[in-house]
């Protein structure tokens, strides 16, 4: 009978009122009083500057200067005069309207200057015309992509390969794909711009190595399971991520591969250099590489490789394949202008000996760096006037993360006689001698 | 149910100014119609029901799947790194594992002919609903292109007027193998860059070789950490990316929506940055000219007014509206009558219009030097390709008509007259069409995930007709869509044989969902005179 119990309970709450003692009821009835009067008074915000009067807001809008978009830059910087070349950037290139033998584009196997190469182009350019007009999704897929995309998966031996329209974005693209905010990446000091920007994009925990040191690495990876066991929930979740350069173009060396890894998951490369064309790809086992068919945004988001582009690298890549033995050729040479440029006074060689593309530093550098820059120019303009064409690497100076000392890069061809190698060499040494002493 | 029929005059918003173009004063009085009507009610429901059935179908699946009932066909990882953390998470494949797997076989679709106003497209074929897809062998001819933005119709097969290209190739080769600042830069850019210079009005210009790569390479050289970018909602990923890795504060406004981005200012300008209250140092708003998924052109007028008031710099990307719009194709500067100094950073890209690949960035000198010197891509970038450049330099003087043919101009204007005859009659058949009247990329909404598969289908093999779709996550999840790209090279009779398919295919799935079906014929009663004209 729910009814009588409670009455019953009621009963008993009256008598409890009657049998309390007064101060008691007392404080009950202020404490509730106190609680209807919060419960009905009206919030305020704290008094910020939200009293400012519509006058004083216009007043402030009135008066706030914002900085110009662009600083000035002065007008001598050397950036603002390129090095302009007149024609194609081959073997005997013309910069600036003189003639030099070229040891600055990276034209590793020539293949720039190639007419097979060129041929095909022409071919596939009286196909397609030049543009793809679409993205991969959205008819932008033309059969020329699924051809390069086989033939490079055959080529690097892996199961597939996806190709990017610019060589910058492929890594930049890739490495955002996999690793998200959250996930850890040991990567390589060295690492190039375009990795960082990846990294950057990715918004994952970064720990650098110092540069080929695996016992760094190993140090680093020690900690991360240290970490780990403290955590064990949030380790199950992380992914972690190793990457490096197969060769570094900040330092002409090349990563420990065997004694980092046994298999490889995904490999990025730039089609930009040896390959005589433009745009990267990625390859590797299918269930990595298809992922970034969905998820990479340079690959989603962006028009496809211009067909004839794409038939200039199928060329090339067919030219690597019928000469195996250029690639010996390409790294006697390499080898010839290291050990021709050892012992040049002022100038340090930094590189592997069969590393095609390497630098020279200097071997004291003054306190600024504006100054070791100014040197190595004059250097490089003596060079010019002798009609060797040689660059000085460029970097970002605010925006590298770790950021290499200035020098001048010199790349080898297979096109380059062994005289024009001596050439070259004796040419430096005489500029470096004239220069820095 | 609301409509936004928004009707108002430019030359109104410009408040008097007399824009000046080419030296001469220059008005310009159209009304401009824009359109985004709102789904009825059952359509909505539905459409969410079909995702609804979708997710539950999806987990029953993974489940079946899980415990072999089911044969998985998808890749796997490798049995040495089964017990690392996976690669991918679960969650995150799900939309693809299940829902788009089913209807993938509308993407990607490869061609093998160029992407004119008709192409060939390889038949393929799968056996496994849709893991995996072999080729037939056989071509479909001859199919009506709706899908690429081949606005001006200049990305065709060769023809003698290519040669230029033909000798640049022979000459320069394909590649350039060094970047701008150290051997790349060829004398073809100089002269791209002066011509792109003298096509926009402005004092210079800066070529890069992608133009996805142009934005996520230059806002953050333009803008960093103390300042504050405010983008628009419908921004492209390339925008979004580069406001990222600037490093500055991004703040969002509703699309197109003037009202928003003025609250948003003010309070910028008056609060500063949150917690310090110090200014901010630049204020960049980040507009598109055409947006290419909801057909809609910015209002310019107005957000210049706002950029004069508030003292911010104004960044437009006009990838889908340079060379589309605008009566001599210069975009949508000239489209409201107004001058291209007035906006500091012009954007734009030569894919669509130009038939070629690459971006380009456009304003006064100082912009463009500082540009020159700090842009990530001219460091780091391999630069142009020399044929590229020299499409897109015959491309500009076509429709500049300095070669000495008017051709140039007619195309643009036959791409206005074609984009507005499409839409027009497109809206009388009672479709639903996002955007403004003189956008030439038309969305039309399908709404439920099985339409946009059956739709896509149908236009391909019955009508041999190619058309795009877009669903989640590109779009919102109940507004999947139909995206078709008028070009200047459709012929009257190529968009009557696509109007009449649509109609065809619209009473087939029943996709009329527009409550304001407009008469082709025009109100006699507003007549004020049934005079004959002359």
């Amino acid at each position: 009978m729910a009814t009588a119990t409670e009455q019953w309970v009621l009963v008993e709450m009256v008598q409890a009122l009657y049998e309390a003692p007064a101060y008691h009821l007392i404080l009950e009835g202020i404490l509730i009083l106190w609680i209807i009067r919060l419960l009905f008074s009206k919030t305020y915000k704290l008094q910020e500057r939200s009293d400012l009067t519509v006058k004083e807001k216009e007043e402030l809008i009135e008066e706030w200067q914002p900085e110009p978009l662009v600083p000035p830059v002065p007008k001598d910087h050397p950036a603002l005069n390129y090095n302009i070349v007149s024609g194609p950037p081959s073997h005997k290139i013309v910069v600036n309207g003189k003639e030099c033998i070229n040891f600055a584009s990276f034209n590793f196997l020539g293949l720039l200057d190639n007419p097979r190469v060129k041929a095909a182009a022409l071919a596939s350019l009286k196909k397609y015309g030049v543009g793809t007009c679409g993205p991969r999704g959205f008819y932008g897929t033309f059969d020329v992509h699924l051809d390069l995309e086989d033939r490079l998966a055959k080529f690097m031996k892996t199961e597939e390969a996806i190709i990017y329209s610019y060589g910058f974005a492929t890594i930049a693209s890739a490495i955002p794909a996999y690793s998200k905010r959250g996930d850890i990446v040991f990567v390589d000091r060295a690492a190039c711009f375009a990795i960082q920007k990846g990294l950057q994009a990715s918004r994952s925990d970064i720990k650098l190595f110092k540069h080929n040191d695996m016992a760094d690495l190993e140090r680093l990876l020690k900690e991360q399971e240290i970490e780990d066991q403290k955590n064990p929930r949030k380790a199950r979740v992380t992914r972690r991520f190793i990457v490096v350069e197969g060769l570094y173009m900040n330092t002409g060396t090349i990563c420990p591969l065997p004694e980092l890894i046994d298999d490889i998951d995904l490999i990025s490369a730039n089609m930009e250099n040896a390959l005589a064309s433009i745009g990267g790809f990625c390859c590797g086992r299918s269930f990595v590489i298809d992922h970034q068919r969905l998820s990479g945004q340079g690959y989603c988001f962006s028009a496809s490789l211009p067909p004839l582009l794409a038939a200039a690298a199928i060329e090339a890549l067919n030219i690597m394949e019928e000469n195996p033995g250029i690639f010996a050729v390409l790294k006697e040479k390499c080898r010839q202008i290291h050990k021709a440029l050892q012992g040049i006074s002022g100038l340090k060689v930094v590189g592997e000996s069969f590393s095609p593309a390497f630098h020279l530093q200097l071997e004291e550098s003054t306190r600024s760096r504006e100054q070791d820059v100014r040197l190595l120019q004059e250097i490089v303009d003596q060079c010019m006037n002798k009609n060797i064409a040689l660059t000085q690497a460029r970097y970002l100076e605010k925006e590298e993360k770790c950021l290499p000392p200035p020098s001048i890069r010199v790349v080898v061809t297979v096109e380059q006689t062994e005289e024009e190698l001596e050439r070259a060499a004796s040419t430096i040494k005489e500029v470096a001698q004239v220069v820095l002493l | 149910m609301e409509i936004d029929v928004v009707q108002w005059s430019s030359a109104e918003q410009s408040q008097g100014r007399e824009p000046k173009q080419n030296g001469k004063p220059h008005f310009y009085d159209k009304l401009i119609v824009e359109s985004f009507e709102e789904a009825p009610l059952h359509v909505v429901v539905f459409t969410y029901m079909a995702y609804g059935i979708g997710t539950l179908f999806g987990y029953l699946r993974d489940f079946l799947r899980n415990w072999g009932i089911e044969k998985c066909n998808a890749a796997v990882e490798r049995k040495e790194q089964k017990d690392f953390v996976p690669l991918y998470q679960d969650f995150e494949n799900f939309y693809t594992r299940n829902l788009y797997m089913r209807i993938r076989d509308n993407w990607n679709r490869p061609i093998c002919s160029a992407p004119g106003p008709l192409f060939d497209v390889m038949e393929r074929v799968s056996d496994d609903y849709n893991w995996t897809f072999r080729f037939t062998g056989r071509i479909i001819k001859d199919v009506i292109n709706m899908g690429s933005y081949n606005f001006l119709g200049l990305a065709d097969k060769y023809d003698e007027s290519m040669k230029t290209i033909k000798d640049v190739l022979e000459v320069y080769g394909t590649g350039v193998a060094s970047t701008r600042h150290e051997m790349g830069t060829l004398d073809k850019h100089k002269e791209l860059e002066d011509l792109v210079a003298k096509f926009l009005n402005v004092e210079a210009a800066m070529v890069f070789g992608m133009g996805f790569a142009t934005n996520s390479m230059n806002i953050p050289a333009l803008v960093g950490k103390g300042c504050l970018i405010l983008s628009d909602e419908l921004n492209h990923t390339s925008l979004v990316l580069g406001a990222r890795l600037s490093g500055a504060t991004i703040r969002v406004f509703k699309h197109n929506n003037t009202q928003s981005l003025e609250k948003l200012l003010r309070d910028a300008v008056i609060y500063g940055q949150p917690r310090t209250r110090r200014a901010w140092k630049k204020i960049l708003i980040l507009v598109e000219g055409t947006y290419s998924m909801e057909g809609s052109i910015v209002h310019l007028p107005q957000i210049l007014a706002l950029k004069k008031k508030y003292k911010a710099y104004l960044y437009i990307d006009e990838a889908h509206s340079i060379g589309a719009v605008g009566p001599t194709g210069r975009g949508v500067t000239e489209f409201f009558g107004l001058d291209p100094h007035e906006v500091d950073v012009l954007m734009g890209t030569f894919t669509k219009s130009f038939g070629a690949s690459g971006g380009y960035i456009a304003g006064r000198k100082d912009l463009v030097d500082y540009l020159r010197v700090h842009s990530h891509s001219a460091v780091y970038a391999t630069s142009m390709s020399p044929p590229i450049a020299e499409q897109i330099i015959r491309s500009l003087k076509f429709i500049m008509g300095l070669d000495g043919t008017t051709q140039g101009l007619q195309r643009v204007q036959q791409l206005a007259k074609n984009t507005r005859y499409f839409r027009q009659r497109l809206q009388e058949m009672g479709f639903i069409i996002y955007g403004n009247e003189n956008a030439s990329v038309v969305p039309l909404l399908l709404y439920m995930p099985g339409k946009v598969a059956a739709f896509a289908r149908h236009m391909l093999q019955e009508k041999k007709i190619g058309v795009v779709v877009v669903g989640f996550p590109a779009t919102p999840l109940a507004e999947a869509r139909a995206r078709f790209c008028v070009s200047a090279s459709h012929t009257r009779e190529m968009l009557d044989t696509v109007l009449e398919a649509l109609d065809e295919t619209g009473d087939l799935l029943r996709l009329k969902y527009s409550r304001h079906k407009k008469s082709a014929r025009p109100e006699l009663y507003d007549e004020t005179s049934f005079e004959l004209e002359d």
